[in-house]
């Protein structure tokens, strides 16, 4: 199995969290679609190992799937977005957005500002 | 609060997995073929399209562990998935699963049931709020060895005002003559201080207790009854409270109820069954005004101020009994040492039945250790036979730890089977077994199959499945793979260390039955010594009838108040009693003369010419009887002569004593003539005019307890047994004599008939019940030890056939095989032997309250039970050596 860093594979969760909060319910090709499309080769992930998060996120109540059909008739596993899901999404964009700023403000620090 | 609902979201889970995975490959196929698709779409080739889609989704296989992992618990899953493995390996092999399933059952329902004894009787023995803070009182005057003599009113008040306790209540046991209705019947009576339910910290179910604080000096004519009385004679009736009962005719009136799971705290079973209860303040009528020498309250029960433990509650009463032995020194002569002692109520209830209880339970501990180590056994051999199967999955790459917890997963599964079907044996059985206890144990209405029961069943059930299953476990994951495959299909089964591990087992086995079988050869040996021991009487054919005559409150109102007027009732019994069918001899005593009977009247004695320290009590063992009593008995006279019919009321006072008694007061003198006074300074002078021989009235273990015989005439016991020899007609004696007493007065009631050869063995029966429940235990595990043995040798030839072939290809005389083979076996049985010996030496030590008549190192029992044990193990292994005896060398040598 390819070595992911916890870091990677939270904010895989939190991408596919705010993938389905903004597109709605996607069956999971879809949704690893959109998140390659978005972060372009940036993200080289193996997409199988989308699955297994997908269903974490299920037991723990974030989304909730269906059966449904995909846009060529076919049967495939639709997901969405539960209200437990949102509020995490908002509660963990929050602590992102928090922990991106003090890590760029260490970034910006200068050697001589600190003297 | 996320993880908790993850885990309860997998904990659901875990029944779909199949489920599961077929969701997973869907989704997997889908998201190939949309890949693919789009791959087709950006140009190219169908076969790069879906060989660039698999390789961008990654490893499948990894993938779909990691998904099933999180789909449930993998650590459940392992052992459910361990559990359904097991569960075929014993479908797979039933008659091993059965014999397993069925030596565990025997192990685990057997201690389960001893378990459910102790746990009601030992663990739970007072079944009141705190029971803790209960003591019962007793009185020591060990300067001049009295034990436990009665208290006296001023006593109690010293003790009430102490602040060591929160309540101390008085009570008195007998039995009274309730009347009015259809029948005379006689209850179990109590009379109690008022504030002994509020000491109990008890609730009736109907009605009220008595108030603590009454401040009534006598009876205040209250009652309260149990609800069995309540259904059995009042019907139930809801109106009951306030009703009045006669009581010796004297009327009280019902105020409470108590529920039906009420049972009252004493030292014998009569006790705990009392029915009706009667607050009493014991310093007026009937009772004689309160004295410090005094003593008429027979036992006092107390609780302890919250807090206070019975060491320290036995400081502070000891600095009282300082003070007061200083305050009242007429009373409490230095040299009688005076002193009070507390002891927890529960041990006094529990009484004598703590040894036999604790003995069983170790026994049946050791059936069911040796029930473990047969199973080890059994396993162990099995898993020499599935030695191919843990190769070929150690092989393949199964660790270590998964294939013992495999392993331990079989034999736990295989442990709760067994308990199980041992629980559900004892389950059906209860009744049946309930029955085989002896009456007399305390609590016995509560031995029941409970949650702590359970608990306790299924906790060792546990224990016992890990300690039989580790062993074969650890072996089996031992093995080194490579080895046993290659050596597949060759002669040499068991390793050297499997075939050690085996024969340690065995050994642990006949240690553990040899210190059974002599512990059971010990009772069974004291036992048969009770058994025929020389009684001094003659229960053959003989009944005892119990009569009570009423006591009322009032002496005025008894028509039977003086001996004589008694004695006219006495006399016209005896003489009407002579003509009922059957009856050859007919005589009269009180309750204390019938034989091995628990209720005793204690005097206290001061002897002429001695010391009379008439308020320090030298407590003797008594009995009314009529002159006929000794003969009907055959109690022998030694000296002088029995009662006659003059010695009547107005004659001068006589008594006849045991010769026990003559020996303990008059070493070497002449006991005729002397005289001695029965309770206090103030009664007459008695007369010894005889001595008759010591008779084991008292107890089977003890041949020469002193004891005193007073005249029936010159008494007014109330309490009486008629005694009745001859060709009597057990069914319907009751009745005759019923009709008899009746017809001379109808208010006294008949009851408790019994023959003597049953009195006799009834006493026995404690002592019965305890070795043979030891020596059942000691023959299972004889006979478990047997099989082990026998198990064991098999296994060992059937691993050395190819040797045994080459030794008697080799020319090996045939019964030195055979030799070698029981040489075997004998070796481990001696070894066994000799650590059970040391074992049983210790145990039998621990027992020896126990025993009667028998040293613990009875050399008897210490030298033949070995031998019966060497024994059945040659028998064991005869027959696996036989069969290596007729080992043929070619077709072992051809198969090996």
């Amino acid at each position: 199995m390819p070595e992911r860093s916890d870091v990677l594979q939270g904010t895989l969760a939190l991408m596919v969290l705010k993938t389905l909060d903004l597109l709605g319910p996607l069956h999971g090709y879809g949704i690893a679609r959109r998140i390659e499309q978005i972060s372009g080769d940036l993200l080289a992930v193996n997409q199988g190992t989308l699955y297994p998060l997908l269903l974490k996120l299920e037991n723990e109540g974030a989304i909730a799937s269906d059966w449904g059909t995909s846009e060529n008739n076919r049967r495939a596993r639709f997901y969405r977005l539960t209200r437990a899901g949102h509020k995490q999404l908002q509660s963990e964009t929050r602590d992102w957005e928090q922990t991106a700023a003090i890590i760029a403000r260490f970034f910006d620090v200068k050697a001589e500002d600190l003297s | 609060m996320k993880s908790v609902q993850r885990f309860f979201a997998r904990l659901l889970n875990l029944a779909g997995r199949g489920r599961a995975d077929r969701r997973l490959r869907e989704e997997m196929e889908e998201h190939l073929v949309q890949q693919t698709e789009d791959n087709l779409r950006a140009g190219m080739s169908p076969d790069e399209a879906r060989r660039q889609a698999v390789l961008k989704f990654g490893a499948v296989q990894a993938i779909r562990e990691e998904y099933l992992t999180e789909h449930s618990l993998p650590l459940v899953w392992t052992v459910l998935q361990d559990l359904r493995y097991a569960l075929r390996q014993l479908a797979a092999s039933p008659g091993f699963a059965s014999v397993v399933i069925l030596t565990i059952a025997l192990g685990i329902g057997a201690t389960t049931a001893i378990y459910s004894v102790v746990d009601a009787v030992l663990l739970h023995p007072l079944p009141y709020p705190q029971p803790e803070q209960l003591v019962r009182i007793e009185i020591d005057f060990p300067g001049i060895g009295a034990r436990d003599v009665y208290l006296s009113v001023p006593e109690w008040r010293d003790l009430e005002r102490s602040g060591i306790f929160r309540y101390v209540a008085p009570e008195r046991s007998g039995s009274v003559n309730v009347t009015g209705s259809s029948q005379p019947t006689r209850i179990q009576f109590k009379s109690v201080a008022a504030n002994y339910f509020a000491l109990l910290d008890v609730k009736p179910e109907l009605g009220r207790v008595f108030d603590p604080n009454d401040p009534a000096p006598g009876f205040n004519l209250e009652v309260v009854i149990s609800d069995g009385l309540w259904k059995r004679d009042f019907g139930a009736d809801p109106d009951i409270l306030g009703k009045t009962v006669r009581l010796d005719n004297d009327p009280y009136h019902v105020v409470g109820v108590m529920p039906p799971d009420f049972h009252d705290q004493g030292r014998t079973t009569e006790i705990r069954n009392t029915e009706i209860w009667a607050a009493c303040g014991f310093s007026s009528l009937p009772a004689p005004p309160p004295a410090r020498n005094s003593r008429r309250l027979r036992t006092a029960i107390a609780r302890l101020e919250p807090g206070l433990t019975v060491a320290a509650a036995q400081r502070r009463l000891d600095a009282l009994v300082v003070s007061l032995r200083r305050q009242f020194p007429a009373d409490y002569p230095p040299e009688s040492a005076w002193s009070i002692r507390l002891l927890p109520l529960g041990e006094t209830v529990i009484g004598n039945v703590r040894q036999p209880l604790l003995l069983m339970m170790g026994a049946v501990g050791l059936v069911l250790l040796i029930a473990c180590v047969n199973v080890a056994n059994l396993l162990l051999a099995r898993a020499t036979a599935r030695a191919r199967e843990m190769a070929v999955r150690q092989a393949l790459g199964a660790p270590r730890m998964r294939l013992i917890c495999q392993l331990l997963t079989e034999s736990l599964l295989l442990a709760l089977l067994g308990g199980i079907a041992g629980l559900a044996v004892l389950f059906f059985t209860r009744t049946l077994l309930l029955r085989m206890i002896p009456e007399a144990l305390p609590r016995l209405n509560e031995i029941s199959i409970n949650w702590t029961v359970l608990l306790f069943a299924l906790s060792v059930s546990v224990l016992a499945g890990v300690f039989f299953g580790l062993a074969p476990a650890l072996q089996a994951s031992r093995q080194d793979p490579i080895h046993v495959l290659r050596q597949e299909g060759r002669g040499s089964k068991g390793s050297k260390r499997q075939t050690w591990t085996l024969s340690a087992l065995v050994v642990t086995e006949f240690a553990l039955s040899l210190v059974l079988l002599i512990a059971a050869g010990l009772l069974l040996h004291s036992f048969w010594d009770l058994f025929k021991v020389h009684l001094g009487f003659d229960p053959g054919d003989v009944m005892a009838v119990k009569v009570s005559i009423p006591f009322p409150n009032d002496p005025a109102t008894d028509i039977y108040g003086t001996p004589a007027q008694q004695a006219q009732l006495t006399r016209e019994l005896l003489r009407r009693g002579q003509s009922l069918p059957g009856v050859k001899e007919i005589a009269i005593g009180s309750l204390e003369a019938i034989p091995l009977n628990h209720d005793k009247n204690l005097f206290r004695l001061a002897l002429e010419g001695q010391d009379t320290r008439s308020s320090l009590p030298h407590q003797i063992q008594g009995a009314g009887v009529t002159p006929g009593y000794f003969h009907l008995l055959g109690i022998p006279l030694l000296q002088g002569r029995i009662f006659s019919e003059t010695d009547v009321e107005k004659a001068p006072s006589v008594a006849v004593v045991n010769e026990a008694f003559a020996r303990t007061w008059w070493p070497g003198e002449d006991p005729l003539g002397r005289r001695i006074k029965l309770g206090g300074a103030a009664t007459a002078w008695t007369a010894i005019v005889g001595v008759v021989g010591n008779a084991r009235t008292e107890s089977l273990e003890d041949a020469s307890v002193p004891q005193i015989y007073l005249c029936s005439w010159q008494r007014t016991d109330k309490d009486l047994a008629i005694f009745l020899r001859g060709r009597l007609d057990p069914a319907k004696l009751p009745e005759q004599v019923r009709n008899l007493v009746q017809s001379l007065n109808s208010e006294l009631p008949v009851f408790g008939a019994k023959r003597l050869p049953d009195v006799v063995s009834g006493s026995l029966e404690q002592r019965r019940f305890s070795m043979k429940i030891v020596l059942l235990f000691a023959l299972a595990a004889l006979l478990l030890a047997g099989i082990g043995v026998y198990g064991t040798i098999s296994y060992i030839v059937s691993g050395r056939t190819r040797d045994i072939g080459i030794r008697i290809a080799l020319g090996a005389q045939r019964t030195a095989i055979l030799q070698m083979i029981l040489n075997q076996g004998l070796t481990l049985a001696l070894i066994g032997t000799a650590v059970g010996l040391i074992c049983a030496l210790i145990v039998s030590r621990m027992m020896a309250g126990l025993l009667y008549g028998v040293s613990p190192n009875d050399p008897l029992t210490f030298i033949s039970f070995p031998v019966v044990l060497v024994f059945v193990a040659m028998v064991a292994c005869y027959v696996p050596a036989r069969r290596a005896m007729r080992v043929d060398p070619i077709v072992a040598l051809r198969d090996a």
